[in-house]
């Protein structure tokens, strides 16, 4: 079993034939490391570190503060930059908090919802076609000011700024997200939902054991470009719903202190130092699924 | 000529018998193109039919339809007595069959491709116990007991943890086939398994074709342009062209006795190469 050279055909040994049936001792071997598992792994990583992220229930608390006196047209300095970093950590934590409990239901919403659009029954592809495409063409902005005054506008509704923020992102991506597992889902050959069939496959089984492992790999990466750009987009919560995260920092300082350049550049290192990587992870995973498909 | 072919009314498509599987005037069209006209067949339990026929006169259709991969747009299919496409009302008449009733018909047929159609992302142990415990309810020890009966009786037992990545295309379609078998399938149907082989890895392949054929258990549906393994496994070939049956009969008839001139014609044309 440990021989690696099976990809030529062997010739029929006559321990091949001559073996009598049934009477293997045998082991099945996990196929896979578990993290080639698309149908293990991917909800293993959406879970610890939703679950990670989770654990810290709080989000920081406290107003954003800078320990210089205010005053108005001071030059740069690397000082009063640095100074800053600690506090546009906390709100950096804050926008990356929101990222991804908001790209946990971007995932798994928009998994649904490409299923929806799937259905054979027009009743509810239809809806889940116009909601998509309704979401999809509005623009984020708009989105949370209308989710903001919605919220307000209904009484029987509480809702914590950052909770409507991420509900807004996931939703807006969710509805990237399910074009995305649409796609995945096309792409799995002809020949797989054929064989399905013809071993009678239930349809539960069908998509958790064929479907769906076989396209989620297809998708991780585009879902992964899509948690970046998520990530870029939660700040304008920041902006609407006045959650504390990193712009909320800046635009604190900035009003507070007069000092505009610091705080701003401060972020723009700040998403620097998240993007980066993560956009590498992204290339990692796109080249090692092309290494799979060889 | 021995036919099985009957020119039998068009209304009369719910007799029943002891056939394996029974075609009554079925029709099947792509768009304008029609593939399968007015179908009469007869398939004896146990039997072994190998159909042959030029490209695009729908063997593979007939086989697809059987499988429902492509639905018919008229007559009737039974197999084991039951029909695929139609459930029997209390009446007596037939109306469209729900999906609850074609999974259970379905039940009885297993089909083999000519690209394999293996799960990728699973070893061939579990593409072959997958149908058994997710759909049969067979306990895992028992799937994978009968798993590596199957895999051994195609030869494969060594092979059992690989993917199908790490096979060859001869290793792949045995595992397919054993996967096939493992749902117990009284109906099996085999669409050019060998096409897509590398010519030294085709024996491997009809060896464990004709120990399926040797058991005698199942019935066998066979398109193939192995002239001579038609010859050797067939109980009656069938020689289609454009969706009809020319000719039928035992193969020392049809293949080398043709009554027909579109049979004599295409056997030269299949001898040529
Ligand atoms: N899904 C489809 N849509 C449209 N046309 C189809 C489809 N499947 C088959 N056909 C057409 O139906 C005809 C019969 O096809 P079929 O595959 O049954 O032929 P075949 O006898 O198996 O041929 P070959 O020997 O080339 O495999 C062909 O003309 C083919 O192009
Ligand atoms: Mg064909």
């Amino acid at each position: 079993m440990a021989d690696d050279n099976h990809r030529p055909e062997a010739p029929p040994t006559a321990s091949d034939d001559a073996r009598p049936a049934g009477t293997f001792e045998f082991e099945i071997e996990q196929s896979h490391k578990w993290y080639r598992r698309p149908e293990v792994l991917v909800p293993v990583i959406l879970v610890v570190l939703g679950l990670s992220l989770l654990a810290v229930v709080e989000a920081p608390s406290g107003r954003f503060r800078s320990q210089f006196t205010p005053g108005r047209d001071v030059s740069f300095g690397w000082d009063y930059f640095f100074h800053l970093v600690p506090q546009m950590l906390r709100g950096l934590y804050t926008t990356a908090r929101a990222t991804v409990l908001g790209f946990l239901i971007a995932a798994s919403l928009g998994l649904v919802m490409a299923l929806l659009r799937r259905s054979e029954r027009p009743y509810v592809s239809l809806p889940a076609a116009f909601v998509i495409e309704f979401i999809r063409s509005t623009p984020i902005l708009v989105q949370m000011f209308f989710a903001q005054v919605l919220v307000r506008a209904t009484p029987w509704l509480t809702l914590n700024p950052i909770v409507i923020l991420f509900i807004v992102v996931g939703i807006h991506y969710a509805t990237y997200a399910s074009e995305a597992y649409r796609a995945g889902i096309n792409s799995v050959p002809k020949g797989q939902w054929e064989a399905s069939i013809a071993l009678n496959l239930d349809p539960a089984t069908k998509w958790t054991r064929i479907i769906i492992p076989q396209a989620v790999p297809n998708v991780l990466p585009t879902l992964g470009n899509y948690l970046v750009a998520a990530f870029k987009d939660v700040p304008i919560g920041d902006a609407v719903l006045s959650t504390a995260g990193v712009l909320f920092f800046a635009n604190t300082i900035r009003a507070d202190d007069f000092r505009p350049v610091e705080p701003y550049l401060l972020i723009g290192v700040g998403f620097l130092l998240v993007s980066l990587p993560a956009a590498w992870l992204v290339r990692r995973l796109e080249e090692s699924i092309e290494y799979e498909r060889d | 000529m021995s036919t099985n072919v009957t020119e039998t009314d068009r209304t009369d498509l719910s007799d029943k018998g002891a056939a394996s599987v029974r075609f009554r005037a079925v029709d099947k069209a792509f768009g304008s193109l029609t593939v399968l006209e007015n179908l009469h067949l007869d398939v004896e339990p146990g039997e072994r039919v190998v159909i042959i026929g030029p490209s695009g006169s729908g063997k593979t259709t007939i086989l697809r339809v059987t499988m429902t991969l492509e639905h018919i747009d008229a007559g009737t299919i039974q197999v084991g007595g039951q029909h695929l496409y139609h459930e029997e009302t209390s009446a007596g008449s037939l109306k469209a069959a729900s999906e609850r009733h074609i999974r259970k018909v379905r039940s009885n047929i297993g089909m083999v491709f000519q690209h394999f159609n293996l799960f990728p992302h699973m070893s061939a142990i579990e593409n072959v116990m997958l149908a058994p415990v997710k759909v049969h309810g067979t306990s895992r020890e028992e799937a994978q007991h009968l798993g590596m009966e199957l895999l051994a009786k195609v030869g494969l037992a060594e092979h059992a943890n690989h993917t199908p990545g790490q096979l060859s295309g001869g290793q792949k379609q045995r595992v397919a086939i054993a996967r096939a078998l493992a749902t117990q399938p009284s109906v099996m149907l085999f669409d050019e398994v060998t096409s897509a082989l590398d010519p030294e890895l085709v024996g491997d392949v009809l060896k464990v074709l004709r120990d399926i054929a040797e058991e005698g258990k199942t019935t066998m549906m066979l398109v193939t342009h192995e002239m001579g393994f038609a010859r050797e496994i067939a109980d009656r070939i069938l020689m289609f062209d454009k969706g009809r049956v020319v000719e039928s009969g035992p193969p020392s008839q049809v293949l080398d006795d043709p009554q027909e001139d579109r049979t004599r014609s295409f056997l030269g044309a299949v001898a040529e190469h």
